[in-house]
């Protein structure tokens, strides 16, 4: 990480100064009505190629990535990248595809699109696959309007409550509230799964559907999984599965399998498409037979056509109880080019293990630091992890270095100083780390991790004062966020002279 | 290739350190009845060898537009992308990034974030950005959605000239919640503007409309944001960033709320995505904004730095309560986008427009010369233009396709009374000598 500031590109730019050039008119210049006519140029900064090439170097020098650090963040699988899927991502037939093209310009693309929708469909048990969602999030909007629309078409258009528990992440209930359905939180046992009896005294006929994480988010897989469905579905509701925590049971179990009617993948997290700095990312959605009427349009499909015996594949907008359009276009094409290849590179072996592999390697962490970084949920003090496993997460409260005045937020910015990101914090519940390694990192990786927080712990004994100023190695140190929200600045402005 | 770095013998180390006999030890929470008994059925494993064979295979089954001349745009354009943006917007360090929560770990990409905003606003001329959206219809969508909220009125209309797709979009997003949406009609290709001044409700919102509009032709927008001011309601433009190097920008055009498609800043056309969304304001509902915002702030030794800020609309805090429900923004794009802008400048943002503009004048010259003639040849247009045919459209399209041309897109899909016209697009990237030869095709 440099420590070096790196001016803005407004301060680097020089009156006349240009990086690129483009070919003169070859057709005479046309005068524009001055009604429309912008009277100035922009004030866009000015700036040669190489000193631009330099700004960003410069900038990518003070940033984590997992390129360059580990990231054992919580929920959000921040696993290995392979350099294969950009090398595909990248190929002419693919990022130059118009999306208009007529569907026989685009065969590769579409078979390509139309395997993954199987694909996914095999990996979530599940009916038909809806491969259009731009991020899990949207998918979540996407799966509660299908929902939605499925009570509609079935007389209940009563059915406006969707259930979800108090370790949900926060894009649950925000999507609901976006379709204009009302939350009811759902209470957490002790344990940390659902409570059966909160669930079964919230449900009614005004219920659309519950909003599960399983494995969630304490990382715990919910064994209560199939009852629950049962009394969802005996109320006349829908299970939705956040898809957030696949990771944990590719070719394990399947959502299909244990009661999820309809539930969204984060590809960027479960299939490695890379996060960049927060996206592009991609949610499919997945459902069962009787909402897949309501997915929206288009979808792809494999017909047999013997008029165009080329077009196997194509789209198909003859769907009159969609719910219509999600997005403009087809899906987040070149994300899904990373998850197809992602697949192909596994294969079901490979899969399986990616799951076993990513918790093994959060019950190695566990084992190593739960003498000091206690488990909530796990096993019993003196006991191995292996009496009580976590999933390909877990959470711990580590209650003896709080006591001595260490906060968490102390925790996750010494650990940045030590070159690694800190897992998630404060989520699901106030005071823990939620740390998720992912099957990707070597044993040695591990080690210097749970190396760190044991010696951040012991550190808190001799002396907390340098984890109170943590990070002191970092280009900043801690920031004024009170300060940045008070009186916000987000774009830069010349000095006034 | 599993990209399992751990070897067998230190899984076997693993798991007896953990106490566990076998790998099921630890996978027992899953109980039995809900396993998968039988491995998934999915293709085998590739090796990278046979992966980027199969993937080449793949590729080469589409004609993109490498092997094409593309005059095909409706809402995706295929222009010049400077080399500088490809290397820098795919550097590990910002590919492989997660959300800069952690404000000192990713001070690269949070300064990055704010240039974007800075630069997204000198070219909108409007006062906040956020850090961006997923694409464009669901940017605008947003932009719907944050007008019902500040105003507490329930009515969106929207100019027909808004493009097919983001009206759909639109459509959907406003189902199921108090909300009403209604179009306003076109008069000769642009929107009817004394439909706006007598037929606004009490309870609309905002007035939507798309400048240049899916058909082309440069809106009055100054003129559509009085009527919808005039009636209190909100002015949301949807644009094309290219086009404000020459055209006049939202910001001085009555708009509220503008919002745009990204691609043309630098992002391949990839089938679709991912795109841009492009998300601007009036600093007075910046509150109410949905997405990321970074701001600047300094550190506890006074130096200048950035953070997320104003947090407190999101959904990882409010949950139900928040602005909207995005979680991530699209930051890649948005860098490339940045790589993009400050690469071009002022003087190469300007050229690129006005080589598009000048081209679209020269082929509709060409066109009429040809004997064709202009679907609205009143109506002022930027890049892209409906050319009326004399023999039908199917036909003329494949005759182009056997040319290696995409002629444009047939509009007709979206707007029936447009049945024998082509929606035909120009960028700084065609010659005068496939205008020609277009031109030869369509007549």
């Amino acid at each position: 990480m440099s420590s070096t500031p790196e001016k803005l590109l407004f301060e680097l730019s020089t009156p006349g100064a240009r990086a690129v050039d483009l070919p003169d008119s070859d057709v005479p210049d046309a005068p524009l009505d001055v009604t429309y006519a912008a009277v100035m140029d922009l004030p866009l900064p000015e700036i040669g190629q190489l000193d631009l090439v330099r700004h960003y170097t410069h900038l990518s020098h003070r940033n984590f990535s997992v390129d360059d650090n580990f990231y054992p963040l919580g929920s959000c699988t921040m696993k290995y990248n392979p350099k294969v899927n950009e090398w595909a991502a990248a190929l002419p037939g693919f990022s130059n595809l118009h999306p208009l093209q007529d569907t026989r310009d685009a065969q590769g693309a579409l078979a390509l699109l139309y395997h993954l929708r199987l694909f996914l469909q095999e990996i979530s048990g599940l009916d038909e696959v809806c491969i259009q969602p731009c991020a899990g999030a949207h998918g979540e909007w996407t799966a509660l309007k299908v929902i939605r629309a499925y009570f509609k078409d079935h007389g209940q258009p009563g059915r406006r409550i969707i259930l979800a528990p108090d370790t949900a992440h926060g894009t649950n209930p925000a999507s609901c509230a976006m379709c204009g359905a009302g939350v009811i939180t759902i209470k957490s046992r002790p344990d940390g799964l659902t409570d059966l009896d909160d669930l079964r005294a919230h449900l009614n006929d005004e219920v659309a559907a519950i909003m599960v994480t399983n494995p969630n988010t304490v990382g715990r897989f919910d064994r209560h999984i199939a009852d629950m469905a049962k009394l969802v579905h005996d109320a006349g509701a829908f299970l939705y599965l956040d898809g957030a925590n696949m990771n944990a049971i590719l070719g394990i179990a399947r959502p299909g399998d244990f009661g999820a009617d309809i539930m969204h993948f984060n590809t960027h997290k479960t299939f490695s498409t890379p996060h960049g700095c927060g996206g592009p990312g991609a949610g499919p959605i997945a459902v069962r037979e009787s909402l897949a009427p309501y997915l929206p349009v288009p979808q792809v499909v494999r017909t047999a056509n013997c008029q165009q015996p080329d077009a196997n594949y194509s789209w198909d907008f003859d769907r009159p109880k969609s719910i219509g359009k999600v997005r403009s276009f087809w899906g987040q094409f070149g994300v899904l080019v990373r998850a197809y290849a992602y697949i192909r590179a596994l294969g079901p072996q490979g899969l399986r293990n990616v799951s076993e592999t990513a918790v093994l390697a959060a019950n190695y962490i566990a084992q190593r630091i739960k003498h000091v970084y206690p488990l909530p949920f796990g096993p019993k003090e003196d006991e191995p992890m292996a009496a009580n496993p976590c999933a390909h997460e877990f959470i711990t409260v580590p209650r003896a270095v709080i006591d001595r005045g260490v906060t968490i937020m102390d925790i996750a910015k010494s650990l940045i100083d030590r070159g690694i990101h800190p897992p998630t914090v404060h989520f699901p519940i106030h005071d823990c780390l939620m740390v998720e390694p992912t099957e990707t990192e070597s044993k040695a990786t591990l080690d210097a991790f749970a190396d760190a927080l044991l010696a951040i712990a012991e550190q808190s004994e001799k002396d907390p004062a340098p984890l109170k100023e943590a990070p002191a190695h970092q280009p900043v140190r801690r920031l004024d966020e009170v300060g940045a929200a008070r009186k916000p600045v987000l774009r830069w402005e010349p000095a006034v002279a | 290739m599993d990209y399992v770095q751990i070897t067998p013998a230190q899984r076997e180390q693993m798991l007896k350190a953990v106490g566990a006999a076998s790998m099921e030890d630890l996978l027992r929470q899953v109980p039995d009845e809900l396993r998968l008994h039988r491995p998934l059925d999915i293709p085998s494993p590739l090796d990278e060898l046979s992966l980027r064979s199969h993937l080449g295979d793949l590729s080469s089954k589409n004609r993109s537009t490498d092997c094409q001349v593309c005059f095909l745009g409706a809402g995706a354009y295929d222009h010049f992308i400077p080399a500088v943006v490809d290397d820098l917007a795919m550097k590990g360090e910002f590919l492989t990034a997660y959300t800069p929560y952690q404000a000192e770990a990713s001070q690269g990409s949070l300064q990055a974030f704010f240039e974007y905003q800075t630069m997204i606003c000198q070219l909108t001329g409007m006062e906040v950005s956020n850090a961006s959206l997923y694409e464009g219809a669901t940017a605008l969508a947003e932009a719907a959605m944050m007008a019902l909220n500040v105003t507490g009125k329930r009515e969106i209309v929207v100019s027909r000239g808004v493009h097919p797709h983001y009206r759909q979009v639109l459509r959907t997003y406003l189902s199921d919640l108090p909300a009403i949406y209604s179009e306003v009609p076109l008069k000769n290709g642009l929107t009817d503007s004394q439909y706006l001044e007598t037929e606004l409700e009490e309870d609309t919102a905002a007035v939507i409309v798309q400048s240049p509009n899916f058909l082309g032709h440069i809106e009055r927008v100054d003129t559509i944001g009085k009527f919808a001011h005039a009636n209190g309601s909100l002015c949301i433009q949807s644009f094309n960033p290219i086009s404000l190097g020459i055209l006049k920008r939202p910001g001085q055009l009555e708009v509220d709320i503008a919002t745009a498609e990204g691609q043309p800043l630098g992002i391949p056309l990839q089938f679709g995505g991912p795109y841009l969304g492009i998300f601007t304001c009036k600093s007075q509902f910046v509150r109410k904004m949905p997405g990321r915002l970074v701001g600047q702030t300094v550190d506890t030794e006074g130096r200048r730095a950035f953070c997320l800020t104003l947090q407190t609309r999101e959904q990882h805090i409010r949950r139900e309560k928040a602005t909207s429900n995005v979680c991530t923004n699209q930051g890649l794009l948005a860098l490339r986008a940045s790589v993009y802008l400050a690469a071009m400048g002022p003087k190469g943002l300007r050229q690129a427009a006005q080589l598009c503009y000048n081209k679209a004048q020269y082929m509709a010259a060409r066109l009429q010369a040809a004997g064709l003639s202009l679907k609205y040849p009143a109506a002022p247009f930027f890049n892209e233009l409906c050319v009326q045919l004399k023999r039908p459209v199917d036909e003329i399209i494949r005759q182009a396709h056997a040319q290696h041309i995409l002629p444009g897109y047939p509009i007709g899909k979206d707007y029936p009374e447009l049945s024998d016209c082509l929606l035909v697009a120009v960028t700084e990237k065609r010659t005068r000598a496939e205008i020609d030869r277009l031109v030869e095709v369509l007549k």
